[in-house]
C-alpha cells in the first residue's frame, strides 16, 4: 500500500522524524482560512501517488490567503500528467506547508533487498532529484549499508553513512537519530520502502523531511488497522479496491490496456496467460487470479468485474485443474454465466488436469468454446476479440 | 536420487487438524510420503482418522518421531512463529505453504534460522516423483525421471510439468520456491543441489518478472553448471511496470525485475528462454542432443 505524502508524514511524526509545519486540506476554503491565520510563505503540494508531480505543475507557492485560495482552486480537481504517468492522476487534496530556506538537500531511504534478504539503507548528498538518475551518473555518490535485522539499528550506522556520503556538517548531529527513527518506522510498520527525498538542511540549521514516500507491505497491514482504514476511506488503487470488494486478494486483479479479459487459477498461470495472449498477437485487458478451488459465485463475480471494463471484447478463462476437478469448474462457469445480469462477451475456456474431458463436454453443450491448450485458447480469444470466428 | 527429499524423509504437518492441513495430509499419505505425525496445540495425544499421532508442540513431535521435515499450514499471522518453532525443534527442512506472511516477518525468520532449509512461503512445496510429496501439487501430472524443475509459481509449474511428462521427460525433484519477495530457498540454492545430484541430467527454471533471482540463477549456471542443459521460462513478460500481479514478488520497479534483464542474463549463460511453456520440452530435447552421451 503506497501512502500519500501527508500520510507518510503522519507516520514520520509518530516515530519522531521532523517534518515542516503545515496542514492537510481538501478545499480551497481550508487553504485560505489556514494561511489567513498563519501569515507567511506557503507551498501547496498536490497529494498524488504518481512520480514527477513537480514537473506536472502540482506544486505552487502562495504568499497570502487570497493567492492560496486561487491556486488551491486551480489544483484541486486537476488531473496531473507526467512522463511516468501519462494517464494522469486527479488531485483530491493538498498539503500546505511552510516554505523553508534550503541550505542543502540529501536523500535517504530504506528498502528490502530481496537478494541480500536484509534491509538496505541508501544515502546520498545529492538529494532533491531522482535517485535513479544519481545512480546512473554518479553511482559512487550513493552509499549503502545492509542492516542485520537480528541486531537492528545503532547510531554508528548513521554516522558511518553521513561521513561516507559526505553530508554537509549541518546534518551530522541530527542524521543518526533521524535514520534510527526511519528504521523504526520501516520495521514496525512493515514497509517495502521508506524514502525521504529531500531531507533538507535549512539555512537556520534544522534538518527536516521535506517529502515522504512510504510503501507498506499489504500482507502486514492487518497489524495496523488504523492505516488499513486510510486505504478503505480513500482507496489509492481502484483495482485493489475492486478485487477486495468481490472477495479476492488485494493484488489478484489488475487492469491492463488490452481487449481480452483473463481469468486464471494461480498468479503464475495468470501471467503466463497474459503472455500467451501477447504471443498470439493480442493484449490482455487485465490480470485476474481467482485462486485455488474456483467457486461458482466467485467465477461469476470475477467475470462481471472483468467485463465491467468496456474495453473487454472477449474472455479467456484458463484453468489448470489440480485438486480442483474440471467438471466442477465447468459447471460453475455454466451456472454463473447463465443469468441475464451478466454482460456476454465471446468466451474461450481452457480446462485441463483432473476431469478435464468431462468439463469440456459440459462447456461444449452450453455453447462455450472449450480448448485443450493455453496457446490454442489464446489464439481463439484473440481471433474472437478481433471479430472473427 | 533427488534433492532435499527422498522416500525415507520423515515428515510432520504443522496444522494437521486444520482444513487445508488435514486434506493435504491425506493426499501426501496417498502418494507415499512418510507422514509420521502432526502438530496442533491443544490436541496433543490424539490421532487423526488415518492413525497419525498429533502433538502439542513441534518439539514433542520431533522427539517422538525423529521427523526431519515439516510442512506448514497455518494462517499468515502465525507463519513466522511456526517456522521459528520448527527451527527450535531441530527440523532440517520446512516447507511453508502459507500465503500472505508479512515480508518483514520473513525477513526476520530467514536471518535467524541458520541450519534449517525453508522452502517458501507462498509456495506449492516440493515433490520427488515416485518417492515423496511434501506439498500441495497435483501428483498425477508428475512422473519419475531426470529433469530437475524449479519454479516461483504453482499452477504454472503444473502447466510446464504436464508438458514435460507428456513429452516423456520425467522429473527428479520439482521445487516450488514461492512467489513472495523474501523466501527461504532461492533458485541458486536449488541449482547448487541439482548440480550435485547424479540423477538430475537437465534442469528447467521457471522464473517470473520482479527481483533478481533469475539473474543470480543465470550467473550461477554460467559459472557452475557445464554438464547439465538448462532451459528457462519467464512468466509475466507482457506485464507493465509497477503493477503487482498476484505474487507479491512479481513486480517490475524501475530497472529491476524486467524481463529484458532476465532474458539477457540467461542468454549470457547459454540458457535458452522459451517464449511459451509449450516450447520447453522441444528446447530441452534440442539441448540434450548437444550433450555427448
Amino acid at each position: 500500500m503506497k501512502l500519500m505524502e501527508y500520510q507518510g508524514k503522519e507516520l514520520f511524526r509518530r516515530v519522531g522524524i521532523p517534518t515542516p509545519n503545515g496542514v492537510f486540506a481538501t478545499t480551497a476554503d481550508d487553504v485560505r482560512t489556514y494561511i489567513a491565520a498563519h501569515p507567511g510563505s506557503w507551498v501547496l503540494k498536490s497529494q498524488v501517488l504518481m512520480g514527477g508531480r513537480g514537473k506536472a505543475g502540482g506544486i505552487k507557492f502562495a504568499d497570502d490567503a487570497q493567492q492560496g485560495e486561487t491556486l488551491a482552486r486551480e489544483l484541486i480537481g486537476k488531473t496531473l500528467k507526467s512522463v511516468q504517468n501519462p494517464a494522469g492522476e486527479q488531485v483530491k487534496s493538498l498539503l500546505v506547508e511552510e516554505k523553508v530556506d534550503i541550505a542543502s538537500e540529501a536523500y535517504v531511504s530504506i528498502a528490502i533487498d530481496r537478494a541480500a534478504r536484509k534491509p538496505v539503507v541508501l544515502v546520498t548528498a545529492q538529494g532533491g532529484m531522482d535517485v535513479e538518475e544519481v545512480a546512473e551518473h554518479d553511482p559512487d555518490a550513493i552509499k549503502k549499508y545492509w542492516i542485520d535485522p537480528a541486531s537492528g539499528y545503532s547510531p554508528f550506522i548513521g554516522r558511518l553513512l553521513a561521513f561516507a556520503a559526505k553530508l554537509p556538517d549541518g546534518y551530522r548531529k541530527a542524521f543518526p537519530s533521524i535514520l534510527g527513527a526511519l528504521y523504526t518506522l520501516f520495521m514496525d510498520y512493515g514497509a517495502n520502502l521508506v524514502e525521504i527525498n529531500p531531507l533538507v538542511l535549512t539555512k537556520d540549521g534544522r534538518v527536516i523531511a521535506s517529502d515522504a514516500k512510504v510503501d507498506l507491505d499489504d500482507n502486514g497491514l492487518y497489524k495496523h488497522p488504523d492505516i488499513a482504514a486510510w486505504n478503505k476511506a480513500a482507496p489509492a488503487d481502484e483495482d485493489q479496491a475492486a478485487a477486495v470488494a468481490i472477495g479476492l486478494g488485494m493484488s489478484n486483479y489488475a487492469k491492463l490496456d488490452g481487449t481480452i479479459g483473463v481469468i486464471a487459477n494461480g498468479a503464475g498461470l495468470g501471467m503466463g496467460t497474459m503472455d500467451a495472449i501477447r504471443n498470439a498477437g493480442g493484449a490482455a485487458a487485465n490480470f485476474l487470479d481467482i485462486g485455488g478451488g474456483a467457486q461458482a459465485e466467485l467465477v461469476k463475480k470475477s467475470y462481471n468485474l472483468v467485463t465491467s471494463d468496456p474495453k473487454v471484447k472477449a474472455m479467456f478463462i484458463n484453468i489448470f485443474g489440480g485438486i480442483t476437478r474440471g467438471d466442477q469448474v465447468a459447471k460453475g462457469i455454466v451456472e454463473a454465466l447463465a443469468g441475464d445480469d451478466v454482460r456476454k462477451v465471446p468466451l474461450v475456456v481452457r480446462l485441463t488436469g483432473t476431469n478435464a474431458e468431462e468439463g469440456r463436454a459440459i462447456l461444449d453443450r452450453a455453447g462455450f468454446v472449450p480448448v485443450e491448450t493455453m496457446d490454442e485458447g489464446a489464439a481463439r480469444a484473440v481471433a474472437l476479440a478481433n471479430g472473427s470466428n | 536420487m533427488s534433492i532435499f527429499l527422498d522416500k525415507n524423509s520423515k515428515v510432520i504437518v504443522q496444522g494437521i487438524t486444520g482444513r487445508e492441513g488435514g486434506f493435504h495430509t491425506q493426499r501426501m499419505l496417498a502418494y507415499g510420503t512418510k507422514i509420521v505425525g502432526g502438530v496442533t496445540p491443544g490436541k496433543g495425544g490424539t490421532r487423526i482418522e488415518s492413525g497419525q499421532p498429533v502433538f502439542d508442540t513441534v518439539k514433542d513431535a520431533v522427539e517422538a518421531t525423529g521427523a526431519t521435515h515439516s510442512i506448514i499450514f497455518v494462517p499468515p499471522f502465525a507463519g513466522a512463529d511456526a517456522l521459528w518453532e520448527a527451527h527450535d525443534a531441530g527440523i532440517k527442512l520446512a516447507v511453508c505453504i502459507t500465503e500472505g506472511i508479512p515480508a518483514h516477518d520473513m525477513l526476520r525468520v530467514v536471518n535467524t534460522t541458520a541450519g534449517m532449509r525453508i522452502i517458501g512461503g507462498n509456495c506449492p512445496g516440493i515433490i520427488s516423483p515416485g518417492k515423496s510429496l511434501v506439498g500441495i501439487m497435483p501428483a498425477h501430472v508428475f512422473k519419475e525421471g531426470n529433469v530437475g524443475m524449479i519454479s516461483r509459481s504453482g499452477t504454472l509449474t503444473y502447466e510446464i510439468v504436464d508438458g514435460l511428462t507428456r513429452a516423456g521427460f520425467g522429473q527428479s525433484t520439482c521445487v516450488g520456491i514461492g512467489g513472495d519477495p523474501i523466501i527461504g530457498t532461492t533458485f541458486v540454492d536449488c541449482l547448487r543441489a541439482f548440480a550435485g545430484d547424479p540423477e538430475t541430467t537437465a534442469i528447467v527454471v521457471a522464473g517470473e518478472i520482479g527481483g533478481s533471482d533469475e539473474e543470480d540463477a543465470a550467473a550461477f549456471i554460467k559459472d557452475h553448471i557445464a554438464d547439465k542443459p538448462v532451459v528457462a521460462f519467464i512468466g509475466g513478460r507482457s506485464a507493465p511496470e509497477g503493477k503487482r500481479l498476484g505474487h507479491a514478488g512479481a513486480i517490475i520497479s524501475g530497472n529491476t525485475g524486467t524481463p529484458e534483464s532476465k532474458v539477457k542474463a540467461f542468454g549470457a549463460a547459454g540458457v535458452p528462454v522459451a517464449d511459451r511453456p509449450s516450447e520447453i520440452p522441444r528446447l530441452l530435447a534440442e539441448r540434450l542432443k548437444l550433450v555427448p552421451a
